[in-house]
């Protein structure tokens, strides 16, 4: 087990803590619900990480797991006369294992790709599950779409279930991300980053530890996905599978540094008001996806390495006097050591 | 059997516009290591073109082709110098999210523009029938395969028998020691970027004639790509033009026989099926780490 650090245990519990308080202070509905958006993009970048910043396996699929957990939660609820207020809830835990369990053969097989191969075979995933969706009109209610049964929550405090479970799995996978970046599995998943094949030369566990990570993170998207589709109340092939989630879960891990404990939850807080505000100063459609494409850009281009591994380098740089910055400060690399 | 052989040459001929597309893919990827995602994008674009062309001055779509694929192929040096360029060779997951963005980005230049109505190109002879020993053949899927033979061979001489293509696989086989050489891999990396997008002129025009598209139309295409590329094996143009015409004929076949929804789903089980026993592709080479 890791050793707790006080800064790291007041870091946490003054966010986690503060964040948990929010719905008590905050009433109005349209904070809340960014709340929850930004809460759950935080979640899927914390869990996508594991496997895309831990490991090196970038996936552009997740959103496949994502509408898995959806539809899962759905179907299941819609054979429950009357489920009650909790039972969505209840179900998660089921739902994130079940997914990952149903998924781990698939990802045995992706898994033996490489880095390029990786991103395109679950890149086509995410496409063979919408489609699913789309054809099995008996099961998902295809284009028409599956209707969740209606929260039953009072509308004064509607959103704040939603914001808490969101909360609950962010917390979940940044234990996890902790966990793992302390432990053995965690070297190991560093190792199959930087060299996997001398990795596994020098006796890591490849295969297992790829997808132990790959496991963790299918369970906490498809958990995700649950919350989302129940606080949505209709789900649609093309939203709850939707490319743009996934693309944008990469966007905000890289925007908050790939391969760190706060980067994902730093890189959601900072894009999803700023995606709300665009799209609500410049229309759904029109010129948001051109706004999109260039702060992915921009991003891409000018912070290759995320904003806390930036940002630690420039503080290194300034304290360290001037010809003594060390070797590792240039790697282009996130380094696993710069967390809690 | 009778319903199978007929898909099976309308798939062979939807396979040779695929590997089309997909040739500019995997000439790309070969000069870079850069997987451009925009392919599909850079197609309907190309489509969107000629649909232009055809309806404001009454161009012939297959005409059409002959300035279309100048301006891709301008477009793709500017992209390469714009935004690959800059990216260093251990960067080269991140190419796929640059060139995700741009193909994002086209999208919303063409919604913009064209907003996200269906269009389809109309010449005259879009719905004649050609009668091949038996067989019935829309007119445009003739036409689209001829096409794919001629540009694929205009591709093939130019790589095997010009310098800039002597050149240009040099740069694929061994960068350094083609710069060694007197390569100027630079601007060999900006002219093949513009080839693979020139041919998505090409591709675009006949898409256009054959499907309905809209500007979400280049995710369709991308995912099928992608699932061709990775099967023939990256970076085999051979491996991508066999991995195409199995695609459209397995995808074509399963449309006739079972149903046209479950038609796509055909190309990710082969693929899927492939992959578990031959994780590097068809024609593919084993690749050591950064792959």
């Amino acid at each position: 087990m890791r050793r707790l650090r006080w800064p790291g245990v007041t870091r946490a519990a003054v966010a986690f803590g503060g964040l948990a308080a929010l719905p008590l202070v905050v009433g109005e509905h349209w904070i809340l619900s960014l709340a929850i958006f930004t809460l759950m993009y935080a979640a899927l970048g914390s869990a996508w990480n594991l496997l895309g910043g831990y490991a090196g396996y970038i996936s552009l699929g997740h959103v496949a797991f994502f509408g898995i957990g959806a539809y899962a939660l759905g179907i299941a609820l819609s054979h429950v006369a009357s489920p009650g207020v909790w039972l969505p809830f209840l179900l998660l835990p089921t739902i994130g294992l079940g997914t990952a369990a149903v998924t781990l053969p698939i990802a045995w097989v992706a898994l033996r790709t490489r880095a390029t191969t990786f991103a395109i075979v679950t890149l086509t995933l995410l496409f063979v599950v919408q489609t699913l969706a789309f054809n099995l009109p008996g099961l998902t209610g295809g284009s028409q779409g599956l209707a969740m049964p209606v929260p039953p929550f009072p509308l004064g405090s509607f959103e704040r279930p939603f914001y808490l479970a969101m909360l609950a799995l962010l917390a979940v996978a940044m234990l996890i991300s902790w966990y793992v970046l302390g432990s053995r599995v965690g070297l190991e998943l560093l190792a199959v980053r930087e060299d996997e094949e001398r990795a596994r030369g020098l006796g890591v566990r490849t295969t297992t530890v790829k997808l132990a990570a790959f496991a963790a993170s299918v369970a906490i998207t498809a958990m995700c996905g649950g919350v989302w589709a129940y606080y949505i109340a209709f789900i649609y092939p093309q939203f709850a599978i939707d490319p743009l989630i996934s693309i944008g879960t990469v966007l905000m891990v890289f925007l908050g540094g790939r391969g760190t404990l706060w980067g994902p939850p730093l890189g959601a807080a900072v894009l999803i008001p700023a995606q709300q505000y665009l799209a609500y100063r410049f229309g759904q459609n029109d010129l948001y996806l051109v706004g999109y494409a260039a702060v992915f850009l921009l991003v891409v281009l000018f912070l290759p390495r995320g904003i806390l591994p930036s940002v630690a380098e420039r503080a290194r740089r300034w304290r360290a006097p001037p010809g003594e910055v060390s070797q590792e400060s240039t790697t282009t690399r996130p380094r696993p050591r710069e967390v809690v | 059997m009778r319903t199978v052989l007929q898909a099976a040459i309308i798939g062979l001929s939807a396979g040779s516009v695929y590997a089309l597309m997909a040739s500019g893919l995997t000439l790309v990827f070969g000069i870079m290591r850069v997987v451009n995602v925009a392919q599909g994008a850079l197609v309907i674009l190309g489509a969107y073109l000629s649909y232009s062309l055809f309806s404001r001055f009454h161009l012939d779509p297959f005409l059409a082709i002959l300035l279309v694929a100048p301006m891709l192929f301008a477009l793709g040096v500017g992209l390469q110098l714009a935004f690959v360029r800059r990216l260093r060779r251990d960067e080269q997951e991140l190419s796929l999210l640059v060139m995700f963005a741009v193909a994002v980005g086209i999208e919303g230049v063409l919604t913009l523009v064209y907003k996200t109505t269906y269009r389809s190109i109309n010449p005259g002879y879009a719905n004649r029938v050609l009668e091949l020993a038996g067989f019935k053949v829309p007119l445009v899927r003739v036409l689209a395969f001829a096409l794919s033979v001629v540009v694929l061979s205009v591709l093939w001489v130019v790589l095997q028998r010009t310098r800039f293509g002597r050149a240009l696989r040099a740069t694929v086989q061994n960068p350094t020691a083609a710069r060694l050489l007197g390569v100027e891999a630079e601007r060999v990396a900006a002219l093949g970027f513009g080839l693979g997008a020139s041919t998505g002129a090409a591709a675009g025009a006949v898409y256009g004639i054959v499907f309905p598209f809209n500007p979400g139309s280049h995710y369709d295409l991308i995912s099928r790509l992608l699932s061709i590329v990775v099967l023939g094996g990256l970076g085999s143009l051979g491996g991508s033009v066999v991995a195409a015409l199995l695609m459209g004929v397995a995808e074509a076949v399963v449309a006739a026989t079972l149903s046209p929804v479950w038609s796509s789903f055909a190309f990710f089980a082969v693929l899927l099926g492939v992959l578990l026993v031959r994780p590097q592709g068809m024609f593919g080479s084993v690749q050591r780490g950064g792959l």
